[in-house]
């Protein structure tokens, strides 16, 4: 049997190595522009933003923007799926997500397409909106000029697609992280709570202040707040010891930074095209 | 002392839930399922680039039809591709599974050879249609890649569920084996069709 445990493990740590080779690391998904590259001025940033939040507003679909200097030792077409697949843009299950990388010295770029735009942004459209939209520009080193046109080309394709109205409703924030979140935050303060007003009313309050406090502070749906108030609550006021503080929760919960923008869990599958200028 | 007794019997049987899931009989099934989604694509892509095929072996004879070796390579590979059933079941028989794979691997090197002669084609490669195929092309290679990736991830993760204590005790009172994933060599042949490219168009540019 430890042979098979030492194997096991041997396999696991393979597994790991191996996936842990030297990539560049995806950088943080916070707005909808991210140039590292210090290319784009603020001011063209901030109208690309402004362009991207009234589309996303308007049709639901998101699209993203990301300049970097290389992707090497990747090739393009593989940074650009592991960035699909960190940043998730576009809607939950609608997909309808567009990401332009742009390789600023390896003179690439590519259009990473949603599941859900692959059929009207087919990978041969998305070929030509790079070759004969975006190129010409990048060639004069007008990347601003490039990325503006690509966006206005994207938009125009993905208003003639019938796509889900976009979602006000608060619901579209929630995820399965914040909820756990609240839920553990909620439990771990109910405890340090109930070594001070006992279990159940320690219980009562941490459930009625995490159940409010996901309602009015991130927004999720008034019955998910419900919900979490009373799984915090029968956690606390029921659980078989209470007042024991719960040491070692140094974890960063990413909580949501003020103004702070992400993808809504949309899908990729490797659609789209990349190009060269 | 009741109640601290009732606490106990309340923690053991959370500890019995716990071991229960524990012994990985459900992230087996999971895992299995995660495979055959997985597997399901890498198929689908195939088959998207199987699709492909005719329209591009149509477009290339329109501007070289003299180039019979490789359009026939192409469509031999196709045929070929197109003999094997390829079903869900591929990946619980191995020789299968390896036949299909491989059968796709000359695909793939028959492809790249026709894309390769339609280089010396200035006019096939001002053709729209034929730039669109490339291009659909290009992205379905690149949705194969993908699709095989996840395969692989899923396989990985069922494989060491499989053989790693305990849970492998349960695969086996379930006779659950491992499945098979797209080996090193098949990775090294296909994952690198371009340097195979570089190497040829010395040999047909001599012959033109």
């Amino acid at each position: 049997m430890v042979k098979v445990m030492r194997y096991g493990l041997g396999v696991f740590l393979l597994l790991l190595f191996t996936t842990a080779a030297a990539e560049i690391a995806i950088p943080p998904l916070s707005q909808r522009v991210t140039d590292l590259t210090g290319t784009l001025s603020a001011r063209q940033m901030n109208a690309m933003e402004q362009t991207l939040a009234a589309f996303e507003a308007r049709k639901g679909s998101q699209i993203a923007v990301l300049m970097i200097a290389t992707t090497q030792p990747e090739a393009i077409e593989q940074f650009g799926i592991r960035v699909a697949d960190a940043w998730k843009i576009g809607r939950k299950s609608i997909d309808d997500g567009v990401i332009f990388i742009i390789a600023k010295n390896d003179r690439k770029m590519r259009l990473e397409v949603g599941y859900g735009l692959e059929g009207v942004i087919p990978d041969a459209i998305a070929k030509r909106i790079i070759s004969e939209t975006i190129t010409p520009y990048f060639k004069q080193n007008d990347y601003a000029g490039g990325i503006n046109a690509g966006i206005s080309q994207l938009t125009k394709l993905i208003d003639g697609e019938p796509l889900p109205a976009p979602q006000t409703h608060a619901n579209s924030h929630f995820n399965e992280n914040t909820f756990i979140v609240f839920l553990i935050v909620g439990v771990v303060s109910g405890f340090i709570l109930s070594a001070i007003f006992g279990q159940v009313m320690g219980g009562l309050l941490a459930g009625l202040g995490s159940g409010l406090a996901a309602v009015l502070l991130v927004g999720l749906s008034f019955s998910i707040g419900v919900f979490i108030a009373m799984m915090v609550f029968f956690f606390v006021g029921f659980s078989g010891r209470g007042g024991r503080g719960l040491g070692g929760f140094g974890g960063g919960f990413g909580g949501g930074s003020g103004g702070s923008w992400g993808g809504g869990d949309g899908g990729f599958g490797g659609g789209g095209a990349s190009g060269s200028w | 002392m009741f109640i601290k007794k009732l606490i106990i019997k309340k923690l053991f049987l959370l500890f019995i839930l716990f071991s229960l899931t524990g012994c990985g009989y459900n992230s087996l099934q999971s895992g299995d399922e995660d495979i055959t989604a997985k597997w399901a694509e890498v198929l689908n892509q195939y088959q998207r680039r199987a699709d492909l095929i005719p329209n591009l072996v149509n477009v290339v004879k329109g501007y070289a039809a003299h180039e019979k070796d490789v359009l026939l390579g192409v469509t031999e590979a196709r045929a070929k591709v197109g003999a094997i059933q390829a079903s869900p079941e591929l990946v619980n028989d191995e020789q299968a599974f390896k036949k299909f794979i491989a059968a796709q691997g000359q695909m793939t090197s028959a492809i790249s050879r026709l894309l390769l002669v339609a280089e010396k084609y200035p006019d096939l490669k001002a053709d729209g249609v034929f730039r669109d195929l490339q291009a659909q092309l290009e992205g379905t290679e690149n949705r194969i890649t993908v699709a095989r990736n996840r395969y692989i991830e899923a396989v990985k993760a069922y494989n060491t569920t499989v053989r790693s204590f305990p849970s492998n005790l349960t695969a086996m009172v379930f006779g659950l084996k491992t499945k098979p994933s797209f080996t090193v060599e098949n990775e090294q042949a296909i994952a690198q069709p371009p340097k195979v490219d570089f190497g040829a168009p010395t040999a047909p540019a001599a012959n033109q």
